[in-house]
């Protein structure tokens, strides 16, 4: 049992460290749930692919370096370590990338992987709707079969900047008649084509970060079905643990914050800053579970396994440490902290709204409820 | 980077997890809690006879001079049955003191080598006091060699009065020192505090996987309202959230062995760590699965009162929470232990 990176994957960090120290921007871009803040974003990912580090763990041929996992956890480190900004691409690069990889034909990695990792398109997710949220396979949003292709019409919501990207996924109902779980489809399309109507929806602090997309006979060619029609629901799932666990939350970010918030405690003198002592060892010690967490299962993936059930219990584990660590981080700025930037500059003033952004993270990806359901019946033999 | 278990280390465990299984632990428990040693130490002669009590022996007095993960995958499965005794004082702490002792530098040295070569073979087992994380020798009465360390000294030790843990099962008795085993023995009791630590937070760890799975079984099996009661969220979920707490804590207290087995800087604040997470997963598995059982998880005939004992009583002995929080908070400003390291 070893637990040490080798000599090669800290070369490689060294690399990443002294270019993010060069290139990560200060202050921090605007907020990338706004119009001028979406578009800084993107140019950032530009420059990270021109450094072939946006998509480390993709082939070569894609952009990427053909890094393993392990490499990537340091890659994460070091990015978050660094501040790095959000990573708008991240719901095709974490969510739609892997099931491409999974499912996608030749020509559909071809055709999307590339412009993906340049952010010269951005996606968006479209899984929920009004009337399913939890319940994702209620969905009733219809794909009607058309001479080479497919006519999507109905609603999605809750889309993470959807009214800034460029193309979405999602299921949809493509046979009516079937089980809930089968005659559904995954579909890729254009978030500009005939027929969508987008419309950004603000969240709790205020900016658009939501959208809902209407869709009226939206037509999709049969190139941008993933998996075959009616398999859709496997196919989201077959990849649904990475989004819950590894790939959208890696270890490094919630390091990053625990040690952010060890240095805020540090240098901290506000009333009873010494009763907090003890959360703030906590969140390290919850930061540093959740890494050692990840090796065990990044080994068990490396050596041929497959992450099922267990992703959910990452999901739960690292959006509760989330929120307790923003938590602890208010209680350490005293009255300051319901001052937010611009009023209280970067970093202290980015706890206000980091806090209100852990609180989503227990609903979305599968709300923690669902999460304890799935390990409950799976992983402790509860009946249904 | 390898963070996985060997399938040797896997297969070890296993092999303690079978034996344990058939040899009526429960029972073993409630006679040593009643003064009835002789179940529970042919439980021990079992686990000699496995290599379990030599594990942390050096080779040249006949143990396996076998590193903290192993320990550590041993004192789980110790925890998860729940073996009485004094696992982490004879298993862990005393074989490593008497093992950096200066006067174990060779098996022609006297006694500290015929008490190694005991503890390898099974005939002896062995108990400690290190005030003040650890006041107490448990199980006094039964081990044929107490000791006593405090600061820099160690000292063989007689039993004075017994104390009455909330754990029936764990005999505490005060001890005063009587002849001098040695004087200059800091970095040992150091390194046996740690190693007994870590055995501590494994035995915790077993005692909460154990709560577990005796209360999904029951929650499986208990019908209410014309179904399992495990069929009702509210049931699911405090179980779901148990399996997290374990799940969670394993990883850090594997890393905190490596941390031991290297002696590396960060050792301490990495044992103190995994112990902080054991306990308190422990603690949640402990009030869930009474909480699931109900009124029969508070009969002293249901098992769970023999986990829920042990793990209160483990949380208090080895250091308390406070006292261990403390140390990785003190740990993470130092720049060799801080959060990256």
């Amino acid at each position: 049992m070893e637990l040490d990176y080798s000599p090669a994957d800290e070369a490689f960090r060294a690399e990443v460290r002294a270019w993010l120290a060069e290139h990560v921007p200060d202050p921090p871009l605007r907020s990338v749930n706004t119009a001028a803040g979406f578009a800084a974003h993107r140019e950032w990912e530009r420059e990270l692919a021109a450094a072939r580090l946006a998509v480390i763990s993709w082939p070569e041929c894609y952009g990427g370096r053909d890094a393993s996992l392990t490499r990537w956890l340091v890659f994460e480190e070091e990015y978050y370590r660094a501040g790095g900004p959000v990573r708008v691409g991240q719901n095709g690069l974490f969510l739609l990338a892997p099931t491409l990889f999974a499912h996608g034909t030749t020509e559909q990695l071809d055709r999307v992987l590339p412009p993906m990792a340049t952010a010269d398109q951005v996606w968006a997710q479209a899984w929920s709707e009004p009337g399913a949220g939890s319940d994702l396979a209620a969905i009733r949003s219809a794909a009607a079969r058309v001479d080479g292709g497919w006519l999507l019409s109905g609603q999605k919501t809750w889309s993470s900047r959807a009214a800034f990207a460029d193309r979405a996924f999602g299921l949809f109902r493509s046979d009516a008649r079937a089980e809930k779980h089968r005659g559904l489809t995954y579909l890729m399309f254009d978030l500009r084509a005939p027929g969508v109507t987008v419309r950004p929806i603000a969240q709790l602090d205020g900016e658009p970060g939501f959208a809902e997309i209407f869709l009226d006979e939206v037509f999709v060619p049969d190139a941008d079905v993933i998996g075959e029609a009616g398999q859709g629901w496997r196919v989201a799932m077959s990849t649904a643990s990475h989004e819950r666990g590894l790939s959208l939350r890696s270890p490094g970010r919630f390091l990053a914050a625990a040690d952010r918030l060890l240095r805020l405690w540090q240098h901290s003198a506000v009333a009873g800053r010494d009763a907090l002592g003890e959360r703030v060892a906590d969140a390290w010690i919850a930061a540093r579970a959740y890494q050692l967490h990840t090796f065990g299962i990044v080994e068990a993936l490396e050596a041929g396994g497959t992450l099922g059930a267990e992703g959910s219990l990452g999901k739960v584990f690292w959006s509760e440490l989330d929120v307790s660590i923003c938590e602890t981080a208010l209680d350490l700025l005293g009255p300051a902290g319901e001052v937010s930037e611009p009023d209280n500059p970067w970093p202290r003033g980015g706890w206000p709204r980091s806090y209100l952004f852990s609180l989503a993270g227990p609903i979305y990806a599968g709300t923690n409820e669902i999460q304890r359901s799935v390990i409950a019946e799976r992983l402790l033999g509860m009946p249904r | 980077m390898r963070f996985a278990l060997s399938q040797e280390q896997r297969q070890f465990g296993a092999a303690v997890h079978e034996l344990l299984a058939d040899a009526d632990v429960p029972g073993a428990a409630r006679a040593w809690a009643d003064g009835d040693h002789a179940p529970g130490l042919h439980v021990w002669q079992a686990l000699a006879k496995a290599g379990v009590t030599g594990l942390a022996v050096p080779e040249p007095y006949g143990g396996l001079g076998a590193g903290p993960v192993d320990v550590v995958v041993a004192c789980e499965e110790l925890g998860h049955h729940p073996v009485p005794g004094p696992i982490a004082e004879s298993v862990a702490a005393v074989p490593v003191l008497l093992g950096a002792l200066p006067a174990a530098r060779g098996p022609e040295h006297g006694s500290v080598s015929e008490w190694l070569a005991g503890l390898a073979d099974g005939e002896l087992i062995s108990t400690i006091a290190i005030p003040p994380s650890l006041p107490y020798a448990l199980d006094a009465d039964v081990a044929g060699l107490v000791l006593l360390a405090d600061g820099g000294r160690a000292w063989l030790a007689s039993a004075r009065a017994r104390l009455t843990s909330i754990d029936a099962a764990r005999r505490l008795f005060e001890v005063e020192p009587t002849d001098a085993v040695a004087a200059d023995a800091g970095p040992a009791v150091a390194a046996a505090l740690r190693l007994g630590t870590l055995a501590s937070a494994a035995l915790l760890l077993g005692a909460g996987r154990g709560l577990l799975e005796t209360a999904a079984e029951h929650a499986r099996t208990r019908e209410q309202f014309g179904r399992p009661i495990g069929a009702f969220q509210a049931v699911k979920h405090a179980l779901a959230d148990v399996l997290i707490g374990l799940e969670f804590a394993r990883p850090l207290l594997y890393a905190a062995a490596i941390a031991v087995g290297h002696d590396a800087a960060t050792a301490a604040r990495d044992v103190t760590a995994a112990r902080i997470a054991c306990a308190d997963a422990a603690r949640r598995a402990a009030r869930t699965a009474l909480q699931v059982h109900g009124a029969i998880g508070y009969s002293d005939e249901c098992d769970v009162s023999l986990w829920l004992a042990k793990v209160t009583a483990l949380s208090s002995a080895w250091g308390s929470q406070a006292e261990h929080r403390a140390t990785v908070l003190a740990a993470l400003a130092e720049p060799d232990t801080g959060p990256w390291s």
